[in-house]
């Protein structure tokens, strides 16, 4: 298939059910929100070294907040319920806590929720008090800065973790230029985030390893420099280096969405070809095809 | 036309009017809801005998006429919406637990008794003792919200364990006596003796207080809680200021003769 002067595979991404969590981070300025947010997402790239995979999703106006104030919304993602509440309090309590004049709401509508502030309260070490206001019940911590304020409970649901396109050029600068492209136009989709810095992961890997107890390893199908010694390769004559976007959305329509700009933005910017990342379709559930992302692909 | 019960004349004496609720009368038979029981003094009597039924509905009720005699109006309710076209007598939404209610006048004493959930919205001025207790019961309010657009009088939120009260003018004396938790809101400042007795919970007044020495001063700050509840207040209709949102309050912390985890936050002037 070719979309503009791109090749685009005939293939899939394969996606998995993970829990998410949307954050709201409010400060009394947009940097000290976006300070919050980047450090509570932070060292979440993947779960398989991180325990959980974390970005943020887009910077909020005073209007939109429960406190008037600027803010940030990050989404966290985790591999089952109770391993999202740890990261949750870890994480709150770790980067937003400390961090000068925030305060952390629950973003996420749905009636199954983890606790994060009640837990958090416990910093206050008695001297902590709560506020109810509308159902929702809110922990006021006494820091030295002053208060620290803090939602109960957080709500969580089944998002879609594993999302991704692969994006071929040239060399380096050409394919990374045209995964840039595609990584901003993917941060313009609310319900999602793109866990690896900046967005982007230069080191996509497989499943599992030549060496015991080693979960994934290098995508040696998709390394350029190995292309004359391995048995197989996906690399095509005219790619010198490949990216990939990895995307964990809250709903499979968000990924989708996500996709479908990613794929649209990097051949606008030059990709020599498209890919997605899959397993064979023996592992996860969601299966997104390149196919029918984007209506002007053409079969050649 | 919503389910419309409008008053003939002003009775008497007090009608107790416990069934006006929107839930209890929701696509009830016209003569059903006539036949409804009410005290007229210390004389049972019938809904019918004192109202006109008129209209049909299934979630909002609206009751017309000089309602400063009927007591209890939406006492009890769960759901739904009560409109009180002009004043309503004492203890208008007492032991409220869902809905809304909306009197467009004035409330009479107790109003908000012992309320547990919902939102009662007084357009016009409250009595005494608004949120309060039940004679003989330490707690009074223990959840919802009382929006009062006009003044209150004394003893607002005794007792008052948990909820919101917002007063857009001025509270009388003694707001929050006993006060075990929740937040009073007064734009319009308070009277003598707030928080007497508080345990733990909120005044909030945007002018001076006349504080009792109990209370100790701790600090001026903005805080956090205090926006998100000043946005939520906003949002439903009272008049607050950007200044006010985003003002620097300060702090004292009491009762000192109970357990000083009360505070009352007094805004202050200026940046």
């Amino acid at each position: 298939m070719r979309l503009a002067d791109t090749e685009v595979v005939d293939t899939f991404a394969e996606a998995f059910p993970m829990w998410g969590a949307r954050i709201v981070i409010t400060a009394e300025s947009p940097a000290w929100a976006h300070e919050a947010a980047r450090s509570m997402t932070g060292f979440a790239t993947s779960v398989i070294g991180c325990k959980c995979e974390a970005g943020i999703e887009r910077e909020l106006d005073p209007a939109e907040t429960p406190d008037g104030r600027p803010g940030a919304t990050a989404l966290l993602f985790a591999n089952d319920r109770e391993g999202l509440a740890k990261r949750l309090v870890e994480r709150v309590g770790q980067c937003v806590l400390t961090c000068p004049t925030t305060a952390c709401f629950n973003g996420l509508d749905g009636s199954e929720t983890v606790d994060v502030g009640g837990q958090l309260r416990f910093f206050g070490d008695g001297y902590q008090a709560s506020k109810v206001l509308d159902g929702r019940r809110y922990w006021r911590v006494p820091v030295m800065e002053g208060e620290f304020l803090v939602e109960e409970r957080f709500a969580v649901a089944e998002g879609v973790a594993g999302g991704n396109i692969i994006v071929l050029g040239r060399d380096v600068t050409d394919a990374l230029r045209a995964t840039e492209a595609a990584a901003a136009a993917m941060r313009d989709v609310r319900g999602v985030v793109l866990p690896f810095p900046g967005g982007i992961a230069r080191s996509g890997s497989k499943v599992g390893s030549r060496y015991s107890g080693l979960m994934a390893s290098t995508n040696e199908a998709l390394c350029p420099t190995l292309r004359a010694q391995v048995p197989h390769t996906d690399v095509p004559a005219d790619a010198g280096s490949v990216f990939e976007i990895v995307i964990d959305g809250l709903t499979l329509e968000a990924v989708r969405e996500a996709m479908a700009r990613g794929l649209e933005a990097a051949a606008g910017a030059g990709a020599s070809q498209v890919t997605a990342g899959n397993y064979g379709g023996n592992l996860g559930p969601f299966h997104i095809e390149l196919r029918g992302l984007v209506p002007s692909l053409r079969d050649e | 036309m919503p389910l419309t019960l409008t008053l003939r004349e002003p009775p008497a004496v007090p009608l107790e009017a416990e069934g006006l609720a929107p839930d209890r009368l929701a696509r009830s038979p016209r003569g059903e809801i006539e036949a409804l029981t009410v005290w007229h003094g210390n004389e049972r009597a019938q809904i019918g005998d004192f109202f006109a039924v008129s209209g049909n509905g299934d979630q909002e009720l609206r009751v017309e006429g000089d309602l400063r005699r009927v007591k209890f109006l939406g006492s009890g309710m769960t759901g739904g919406r009560l409109i009180v076209a002009g004043h309503a007598g004492m203890h208008a939404g007492a032991e409220m637990r869902g809905g809304e209610l909306i009197v467009e006048g004035d409330v009479g004493e107790f109003a908000g008794t012992g309320m547990r959930g919902g939102r009662l919205v007084v357009r016009g001025s409250a009595g005494h003792e608004l949120g309060g207790a039940h004679p003989g019961e330490r707690a009074g309010m223990r959840g919802g919200e009382i929006l009062v657009h006009g003044e209150a009088g004394d003893q607002v939120g005794g007792g008052l364990r948990r909820g919101l009260i917002a007063v857009a003018g001025r509270l009388g004396d003694a707001a929050g006596l006993r006060m075990l938790a929740g937040t009073i809101v007064a734009l319009g400042g308070v009277g003598a003796a707030p928080g007497a007795d508080m345990r733990r919970g909120t005044i909030v007044s945007m002018s001076a207080v006349d504080l009792l020495p109990t209370f100790a001063f701790a600090s001026s700050y903005r805080p956090p809680f205090l926006r998100v509840y000043l946005h939520h207040l906003r949002e439903l209709g009272f008049p607050l200021t950007d200044e006010q949102i985003r003002g620097r309050y300060a702090r004292w912390s009491g009762d000192g003769l109970e357990l000083r985890r009360g505070e009352i936050l007094i805004l202050e002037a200026g940046p």
